[in-house]
C-alpha cells in the first residue's frame, strides 16, 4: 500500500526536486520554524540539560560497548516476565516472524503503533504479501498510508502535507481501507483527528494482534516502554490479545532507573512538551490486564555493522526524536524524501550508510555529502551524536571505497590542492596563474561553463586580485602601507 | 608575544585586502604580527570532502610554519575551527607520532580573531570608525564549533558610528559549506537565497561576517541579485578608522 | 547458527578492537528539588498547560468534586476506589462495551508536579489499563502527598514490574501542520482532582 524507497536518485536531484516544489517548502518552513521554537523553549526550562545530554550519551555509550551483556540480559528479563523473544538478523527474518505470529491466530489483519523500525524493514508491504493488512494507527502514519505516500519526517511522517492535503486523502481514501471520511470535513485539524478516531475505533476494537516497536528496553527488569501522543499507542498495546514488538537491538537501556534520563531528554526534545501525553511501560505478561500473549523481536538489520564503525558508532545512541531534522537548514529545504529513506535529515544521512554500509549504493554515497556540515544537528542532539564528525568520517569511507581504477575529477583535484598545499613556493606559483586566468574569465563571462557552473549560475565570483596576500608581503616585507 | 598571521588559502587568493587589515588592525593594537611564509592552507578542503590523507602535505606546512609562536591569529572561524578540532584527527591518521606531538602543541594557540582581540589581548573598544548600517552573520564554525559567543558583536558595539542591525534567523546556515556549495549546489543556493533575503530586510548597507568563505557565497548572491549590499570581513570593519576607510 | 548466535558473534566482533572502558555516568542531573517548592501548585499549572482541568480539594470534598467533573455521566469505577464515586463496576467488560461507556473515574500511583503527569500502575483503585483508555471522560484523583517534584523521584518510586501508563493532558496529536490539537484516541477530556487535606 506504502510505497518502498527502492531506487531512489542520489541526494542532489532528489533535492532539486523538492526545492522545485513551493507547497512543499512553505509547508516545511512553518512546521520545522514551529517545532524549533518550541523544542527550544522546552529545553530552556531545564537548568540540568548539559547533565542530561551527557548522561544520555554515556548511557548509550555504556551499552553500545557492553551491547553482548545486556542484550543477553534484556532476553532473560524478558523470557522471565513471560515474553517469547525471537532475533532477527535481517529485515526479511523480521518480517517472517511477525507473519508467523499473526498467522497462528488467524489473523489477516494488525493494527501498528508508529514505529521506525517496522518502517525500516518493510513490514507492511511484506504482510500485504502474506496476506495481512497492517493498519498504521498514527495519524501521520495514517495519512501517509492512506495517500500512498511515503514518510517524510521521523516523528511526524505527513509533516510534507498540510492540512488542505489531508483533507482531500481522508476524504479520497479512508473509504477504501473502512470508515469514511465523515460528510462536510473540513480541514480543521481538530476535525481531522476526530475522522481518523471514527475510523480507526473500529479496528481497535476488532483487533486480535498489534504491532509495535520500543523506545527503549530495559535489560534488567524487561521493560518495554513506548513514548506517543495520540493513545494509539496504548490502544494497541492494551487492548488486543497478542502483541509483537520489533525492536532494533541498540534500544536497550540498563536499567530501569536510567529511564529518568530518557523520559526527560526525549518529550523535550521531540515535540517540544514538557512530557508526552502518553507513556506505556509494560514487562513482559500481566494477568487479567492486556495482551496475554507478548513476543519481542530483536533486530539486527545492519546495527552491528554500524556497532564495528569506531567513530560512526555514535549514531546508535539515536532516540529517534527528530530535533536534528527540525533544525537543519538542508532537510528545512529539501524535506524528507529527498534522503530516500525512512531515516531522513542530518541523522538520516550518518544512519543510512552505517547500516547498509558504503561504496554499493550511489544513492547510500550520497547522503554523507547532504550537509554543510554547519553542526546546528549537533546542538540541539538530547544523546550528543556528533552527527559533523561522522559525516566527514564517512566521506573518507566512500571515498576510500571509489578508490582504485582511474580517479575521479575530484580525486585528482584533491591529490593536486594536496601537492600545491604541500609547500608554500607550489601555492605561491599557482596563485599567479590562478589570479591571472581568474581575472580573465571572471572579466569575460559572469556565468562560467563546465563543473564551475554550478556555482555561477546563481552566484557571482570575486574578482581575484592583481597581487596575492603572500606577493605583497614579500614585496613589501609586511610593511608599508597594510 | 610572538603573534603569527594565519591569512587562510581563501583571503591570501582572493581577498588579500582581508589580510592586510588583520595586519594593520593588530599593529594598530601595539602587536608585532609576522606572516609565516611556509603556510598554506589548513587542510579543511580535503578533510571535509573525504581526502583525509591529502591533508597530511598541508598539516605537515601548517605546523611548520606555525610551531614555535605564542599566538596564531586567522580570520577565519572555519579555519580554526579546522586546526583546533580536525588537525588531531589528520595527525593520527598519518601514523606519524612526532606529527601528533606537534599538533598538539599548535593547536590550542590558533586564534580566531575575535577570540585573539577578546579573550588573549582583553580589548572590545579596537578605536574603528564605521560610519554605516551594518548587520552580522554569525558563520556556523565561528558558533558552534568554537563557540565564539558575542564576542564579534561586541567589538562591533564598540565601533563608533556604526549603525548595527539585528539579522533574522542570524544563527542559521548560509549554505556555503565547502564542496557542499557545489556538490549541492541547488540547496546551497536555496539556502543563501534566504540568507540573503535576510540580509536585505534588514536595510543593512553592508554584511560583516568573520569567514571569507561564507562571505564569497552570501556576497556572490547579493552581487548576483544587484543588491547594492557590501560585504566586509569583520577585520576590514575593526580596521577601519576616521583616516582608513574600506 | 540460530540467528541468537549470529547476531550476538557479530556484536563481539564488532567490538573485537573496542576500547571498553566506559567512565561511569554521571547524576549531576538528579538535582534536589527547590527548597519549599509548592508541588501542588506546580503540578496544577503544568497539568492546567496541556487543557486538562484540575481543582484542589479537600479529602471530604473529593466526591463532589468527581461529580461536578463528571457533569452527569455514569463512570466506570474501578475496585479499591478509596472516595465513594457512584458508577458502573469494572466486571471485564470487553473492549466494545466500554466504548459504550462515557467517562471512567480512577486513581494514580503518583503525580509528577514539573510535568504535570499522572503515572497509573494499574493496581486497586486504578484498574485495568482498557479502562482509563476507552471511555471518552478521565476523572483521575491523586492526593497531595503523592506528587513527587521531577522524572528521577517518580522513576525511583515507581515499580518496573507492573504496567505504567504515564498521562499527561488529553490525547493530543501535532501531526498536522505540528499544530497540537486536543483529542484522538485516548480519553479527550482529562480532569485532574487533587485531594488535599492540608489546604482545607
Amino acid at each position: 500500500m506504502t510505497g518502498t524507497f527502492v531506487g531512489m536518485p542520489a541526494f542532489p536531484t532528489a533535492a532539486r526536486d523538492a526545492l522545485a516544489d513551493s507547497q512543499l517548502r512553505g509547508n516545511l518552513a512553518r512546521a520545522t520554524g514551529t517545532i524549533r521554537a518550541k523544542r527550544a523553549a522546552a529545553v530552556a526550562e531545564v537548568p540540568e540539560w548539559e547533565a542530561l545530554r551527557a548522561a544520555g550519551a554515556a548511557i548509550k555509550d555504556d551499552v553500545l560497548l557492553h551491547l553482548e551483556d545486556y542484550l543477553v540480559q534484556l532476553e532473560a528479563s524478558l523470557t522471565a516476565s513471560g515474553a517469547t523473544v525471537h532475533w532477527a538478523r535481517d529485515a526479511a527474518e523480521a518480517c517472517a516472524i511477525v507473519a508467523a505470529v499473526a498467522k497462528a491466530h488467524d489473523a489477516d489483519e494488525v493494527v501498528k503503533v508508529k514505529s521506525m523500525a517496522t518502517q525500516e524493514i518493510g513490514l507492511n508491504e511484506a504482510l500485504a504479501e502474506a496476506g495481512i493488512a497492517a493498519w498504521e494507527t498514527d495519524l501521520a502514519e495514517l495519512i501517509v498510508q492512506l495517500g500512498d505516500d511515503l514518510p517524510s519526517h521521523i516523528l511526524v511522517p505527513a509533516i510534507h502535507r498540510n492540512r488542505a492535503e489531508v483533507r482531500e486523502i481522508f476524504q479520497r481514501a479512508m473509504g477504501t481501507a473502512g470508515r469514511p471520511a465523515p460528510d462536510g470535513l473540513t480541514d480543521e485539524p481538530a476535525e481531522l483527528a476526530a475522522a481518523a478516531r471514527e475510523h480507526l475505533r473500529e479496528k481497535f476494537l476488532r483487533a486480535k494482534v498489534a504491532v509495535s516497536g520500543a523506545n527503549f528496553a530495559v535489560a534488567d527488569s524487561g521493560t518495554l516502554v513506548v513514548v506517543e501522543s495520540e493513545g494509539n499507542g496504548r490502544m494497541c498495546l492494551t487492548l488486543p490479545e497478542v502483541l509483537v514488538s520489533v525492536v532494533g537491538i541498540e534500544k536497550v537501556v540498563p536499567t530501569w532507573a536510567d529511564l529518568d534520563v530518557f523520559l526527560q531528554l526525549l518529550p523535550r526534545s521531540s515535540t517540544g512538551e514538557r512530557m508526552n501525553p502518553y507513556t506505556s511501560t509494560w514487562t513482559g505478561v500481566t494477568p487479567g490486564d492486556g495482551p496475554q500473549e507478548v513476543h519481542v523481536v530483536l533486530l539486527d538489520n545492519g546495527r552491528t555493522r554500524a556497532l564495528a564503525d569506531q567513530v560512526g558508532r555514535q549514531a546508535l545512541r539515536c532516540i529517534r526524536c527528530s530535533a536534528c531534522l527540525n533544525v537543519c537548514p538542508v532537510y528545512s529545504r529539501t524535506g524528507g524524501h529527498a534522503y530516500g529513506s525512512v531515516y531522513p535529515g542530518p541523522i538520516g544521512a550518518i544512519l543510512n550508510p552505517l547500516l547498509r554500509g558504503v561504496g554499493v549504493d550511489d544513492q547510500v554515497d550520497s547522503l554523507p555529502y547532504a550537509s554543510s556540515l554547519c553542526g546546528a544537528c549537533y546542538d540541539v542532539c538530547p544523546v550528543a551524536i556528533d552527527i559533523p564528525s561522522v559525516l566527514v568520517e564517512l566521506r573518507s569511507q566512500v571515498v576510500d571505497a571509489h578508490r582504485g581504477g582511474l580517479p575521479g575529477g575530484e580525486a585528482a583535484a584533491m591529490s593536486a590542492a594536496s601537492w600545491v598545499f604541500g609547500r608554500a613556493r607550489r601555492l605561491a606559483a599557482a596563485e599567479r596563474v590562478s589570479g591571472l586566468t581568474g581575472r580573465l574569465a571572471t572579466r569575460l563571462a559572469r556565468r562560467l561553463p563546465g563543473p564551475a557552473s554550478a556555482w555561477t549560475d546563481a552566484r557571482d565570483l570575486p574578482t581575484p586580485p592583481r597581487e596575492s596576500f603572500r606577493a605583497w608581503w614579500r614585496r613589501t616585507g609586511g610593511g608599508g602601507d597594510a | 608575544m610572538r603573534v603569527a598571521l594565519m591569512v587562510t588559502c581563501i583571503n591570501d587568493a582572493l581577498f588579500p585586502e582581508r589580510g592586510r587589515a588583520v595586519v594593520r588592525l593588530l599593529r594598530r593594537l601595539g602587536c608585532e604580527v609576522e606572516f609565516p611564509q611556509g603556510q598554506t592552507c589548513c587542510g579543511q578542503p580535503m578533510i571535509n570532502s573525504g581526502y583525509v590523507d591529502q591533508a597530511v602535505p598541508p598539516l605537515r606546512a601548517f605546523v611548520s610554519a606555525f610551531e614555535g609562536y605564542d599566538a596564531v591569529v586567522a580570520p577565519s572561524g572555519s579555519c580554526v575551527g579546522s586546526a583546533r578540532h580536525q588537525h588531531a584527527l589528520v595527525a593520527r591518521r598519518s601514523g606519524d607520532a612526532s606529527l601528533v606531538q606537534r599538533v598538539a602543541e599548535v593547536s590550542p594557540k590558533v586564534y580566531e580573531l575575535s577570540e585573539f582581540l577578546v579573550d588573549v589581548l582583553g580589548v572590545t573598544d579596537v578605536g574603528a570608525y564605521f560610519p554605516h548600517r551594518v548587520t552580522y552573520h554569525p558563520t556556523c564554525h565561528s558558533l558552534r564549533m568554537l563557540g565564539v559567543g558575542d564576542r564579534p558583536l561586541a567589538l562591533l558595539r564598540a565601533v563608533r558610528g556604526i549603525e548595527l542591525v539585528e539579522l533574522p534567523a542570524a544563527d542559521e546556515c548560509c549554505g556555503f559549506g565547502g564542496t557542499f556549495a557545489v556538490k549541492n549546489a541547488d540547496t546551497s543556493v536555496a539556502m543563501g537565497s534566504d540568507k540573503a533575503h535576510h540580509v536585505r530586510s534588514t536595510g543593512a548597507e553592508v554584511l560583516v561576517a568573520g569567514d571569507s568563505s561564507c562571505l564569497m557565497h552570501i556576497g556572490g548572491l547579493l552581487s548576483r541579485q544587484r543588491s547594492g549590499v557590501r560585504v566586509l570581513h569583520l577585520a576590514e570593519v575593526l580596521a577601519a578608522t576616521e583616516k582608513v576607510s574600506v | 547458527m540460530s540467528a541468537r548466535d549470529e547476531i550476538l558473534g557479530r556484536v563481539r566482533r564488532a567490538l573485537a578492537d573496542a576500547d571498553r572502558s566506559s567512565p561511569p555516568v554521571s547524576r549531576d542531573y538528579r538535582v534536589t528539588p527547590p527548597d519549599g517548592a509548592d508541588l501542588v501548585a506546580l503540578f496544577v499549572e503544568r497539568v492546567t498547560d496541556y487543557r486538562a482541568t484540575a481543582v484542589v480539594v479537600p479529602d471530604a470534598d473529593v466526591s463532589a468534586a468527581v461529580e461536578a467533573a463528571l457533569a452527569g455521566r455514569r463512570p466506570i469505577v474501578p475496585d479499591g476506589l478509596p472516595w465513594p464515586v457512584d458508577g458502573l463496576a469494572d466486571t471485564g467488560q470487553a473492549a466494545a462495551e466500554l466504548d459504550a461507556v462515557d467517562a471512567v473515574v480512577t486513581g494514580a500511583a503518583l503525580g509528577i508536579a514539573e510535568t504535570g503527569t499522572l503515572v497509573l500502575d494499574h493496581g486497586p483503585g486504578q484498574g485495568r489499563r482498557a479502562l482509563s483508555l476507552v471511555p471518552d471522560v478521565h476523572v483521575c484523583i491523586v492526593r497531595a502527598d503523592q506528587l513527587v517534584y521531577g522524572v528521577p523521584q517518580a522513576v525511583a518510586l515507581l515499580d518496573p514490574a507492573r504496567p505504567l501508563t504515564w498521562v499527561s493532558g488529553p490525547s493530543a496529536t501535532s501531526d498536522i501542520e505540528l499544530d497540537r490539537v486536543e483529542g484522538v484516541h485516548g480519553p479527550r477530556t482529562l480532569h485532574v482532582v487533587v485531594a488535599d487535606s492540608f489546604r482545607a
